[in-house]
């Protein structure tokens, strides 16, 4: 597969918690991620869910190399090269950053209100130098109506936007500096429904019109479903399922995807919610359980669940499942659209 | 005018808000947040609001605890009448925010729960402590009967432990668990209404489900009415008997879950809809609505809605609002579009 622009290998992020003692050192590690591998294609989405706590925000930072990893590859193209990020000091890094970008998840916190909104745009330009004088200001109207945002607008504060206009400018200010890889973490989670399907229309045009790439982090699996490509799940700091979006949907082979999957309310009166009822509380990363994390909740659960981890593997093209009983099990999906059906 | 009248509601009917007007005087002038608006609750159901940022969901409901900050105003006209637990009617609008049958009437007759369930504990009490404040002040018990009646609250909304529960900080429970203790301090006092104000939107799906079905468990067992808002149309479908739409102040439609959301006929309602991202039609492109939700500062005149309605007539939409239109025996539409009109 030549198209792969982004091979996460192994990757690990572990927070370390300092004893508070005097001269107290590190005891314990909160592992955020522990050994993560996938890849995403050139001009795909690929969705990340999980509940909070998961560590889906830390994969997409310790893509971007926004916080260190702890071990780990990410291997990623940069002129027809596979460049492993991880191994670049600061400095190096610094070379590439604009092939990256985040959109981030609050459009009130995310933007500096003393900046206007063009510095605010502009400002990836002049941090990385991609840019001087005139041609700054040319590349800052170009991303602004890009994102159908007023010329007018540029000399204005952000506090006198509304959410949707903020998030805009959140969008043109990651595009600005022409990227390949855009981590869109929970970008639309804090709008409005009526504004919420013109950003992610958005972000669609965005994609077909520059070929972006994006990872699509968020906990709606509608709006997850309804962007991306392949969709892959993370609970307690591992994948556990990965697929394309209408396999994942509607023929889930990890227990856990059943769960998030039964827990969607429908918007369907005539059709009752029946959520699989999962057993407790996520766990603590700092003591993940032995063997597969989510034996503790897990309706199937099995004695070797207890004891032994299960692998990651491919068990149909482009399905991958962490699951020693991914083989026998039958799991539910949501309910098939009756155009696919027919059309198989 | 007494507070307590003796106009009657209909027996089934356990509140009934008419005319309902709030203002809020700011820096920038009187912003009115809830204009004009009517809907009922009936014993034991669920009223359902649905409503974007700045739509008053909140603030016409909060109203019937008479919670709302220092510089709101009910407008003179609005009535919010409630039926107590002794079967008489009163009218809160009359009431004095600090009266004593307010203070009965709030927590112990109409309960409320909210999305944060963190700061709605307060951080330096235990869980326990908090339940048993509710209890000793509406019940005659003693402070051990209190707490005997807290840990079995904390047992009814399915906390584990709720002994060793009781003890604990809310730092040291998870949202989930919080959420559940906060239903289990609202339900202690047996509420005949609960006004739970997204209560399940800072939750994870899973947590969600589980909050849901605990609601719709625990209105069985006790018969309370609730209101319940939220911006989420898939809560909405699984919760509510009655929905009502609202947008900017005001009540643009109302019916039965079942004829919102299969027959919508306000153009907010059908675009909200077609706005939102179903999982079976995956991949389609979403129809966003136009613009922006307009400032409450610089409310539209006419329908609320018109500045972004693809149905708009000018006009007439952007001159009056339109009157309610009964569609059916439960849905009504406040739509020019569904008004016999002699033009």
């Amino acid at each position: 597969m030549s198209d792969i622009l982004l091979q996460i290998e192994g990757l690990k992020v572990h927070f370390p918690i300092r004893n508070t003692r005097l001269l107290g050192g590190v005891t314990k590690y909160v592992k955020a991620v522990d050994g993560v591998s996938f890849y995403i294609e050139k001009g795909e989405t690929l969705g990340l869910v999980g509940e909070s706590g998961s560590g889906k925000t830390t994969v997409g930072r310790a893509i971007l190399r926004a916080i260190d990893l702890t071990e780990g590859h990410i291997s990623f193209r940069i002129n027809d090269q596979m460049l492993d990020l991880a191994q670049l000091t600061e400095k190096e890094m610094r070379a590439h950053r604009q092939h990256m970008q985040l959109i981030f998840q609050d459009p009130y916190s995310s933007l500096n209100p003393r900046m206007t909104v063009r510095d605010i745009i502009a400002e990836p330009l002049v941090a990385q130098q991609l840019a001087t004088g005139k041609n700054v200001d040319e590349r800052v109207r170009s991303a602004a109506a890009h994102c159908k945002l007023n010329v007018e607008y540029l000399r204005r504060f952000p506090h006198a936007f509304s959410g949707g206009q903020r998030q805009r400018i959140g969008i043109a200010r990651a595009l600005v500096s022409h990227p390949q890889f855009i981590v869109c973490d929970e970008s639309v989670s804090a709008l409005d429904v009526s504004i919420q399907a013109e950003i992610l229309n958005l972000l669609m045009d965005l994609q077909s019109e520059f070929g972006f790439t994006y990872l699509f982090i968020a906990h709606d699996l509608s709006v997850v479903a309804h962007i991306s490509k392949r969709v892959a799940v993370m609970y307690l700091g591992q994948f556990v399922e990965l697929a394309p979006t209408e396999e994942l949907f509607h023929a889930p082979k990890h227990p856990y995807t059943e769960a998030l999957l039964s827990a969607i309310p429908e918007v369907n009166p005539d059709m009752e919610m029946n959520p699989v009822q999962l057993k407790g509380e996520i766990p603590s990363p700092i003591n993940p359980p032995s063997g597969c994390r989510f034996h503790t909740r897990c309706p199937y659960v099995q004695d070797m669940c207890k004891t032994k981890m299960p692998t990651w593997q491919e068990i149909k093209k482009g399905h991958f499942v962490a699951c020693h009983f991914a083989d026998t099990l039958t799991l539910k999906g949501v309910n098939m659209p009756v155009a696919v059906t027919a059309s198989d | 005018m007494t507070s307590t009248t003796n106009e009657s509601i209909h027996q089934d009917k356990l509140l009934e808000v008419k005319d309902l007007k709030i203002s809020f005087k700011t820096d920038e002038g009187i912003v009115t947040a809830v204009d004009g608006v009517n809907f009922s609750v009936k014993r034991g159901q669920t009223l359902g609001i649905v409503g974007e940022s700045g739509s008053g969901k909140s603030v016409s409901t909060w109203s019937i605890m008479r919670l709302l900050p220092k510089n709101s105003i009910i407008q003179k006209g609005s009535s919010i009448q409630f039926r107590r637990k002794d079967e008489k009617v009163v009218n809160i609008t009359n009431l004095r925010p600090t009266s004593r049958e307010l203070r009965e009437i709030r927590g112990g007759e109409v309960a409320l729960i909210f999305q944060e369930p963190m700061s709605s504990f307060s951080p330096v009490y235990t869980i326990g402590n908090q339940i048993m404040e509710a209890v000793l002040q509406h019940r005659n018990v003693s402070k051990n009967e209190a707490q005997e009646i807290a840990i079995d609250m904390l047992d009814r909304v399915g906390i584990s432990n709720p002994r060793q529960r009781f003890r604990q900080f809310p730092f040291e429970l998870s949202g989930g668990m919080r959420q559940r203790a906060m239903i289990a301090v609202a339900l202690s006092m047996n509420p005949s209404l609960l006004i739970a104000d997204e209560p399940t939107t800072s939750l994870d799906v899973t947590i969600q489900a589980q909050i849901l079905k605990l609601m719709r468990d625990l209105q069985q067992d006790l018969g309370m009415a609730i209101i319940f808002i939220t911006h989420n149309l898939g809560v909405i479908a699984q919760v509510a008997d009655e929905v009502e739409v609202m947008y900017l102040g005001k009540i643009l439609e109302r019916g039965t879950a079942k004829e919102i959301i299969h027959q919508p006929q306000h153009p907010y309602t059908q675009a909200l809809l077609r706005a939102i991202p179903q999982l079976d039609h995956i991949g389609e492109r979403l129809t966003a609505i136009s613009g922006d939700i307009p400032s409450p500062l610089s409310r539209p005149a006419g329908c609320p809605f018109h500045t972004r309605c693809e149905k708009v007539m000018p006009g007439i939409c952007d001159v009056e609002m339109p009157s309610p239109t009964q569609l059916t025996d439960t849905q009504i539409v406040y739509c020019f579009l569904h008004e016999e009109r002699d033009v």
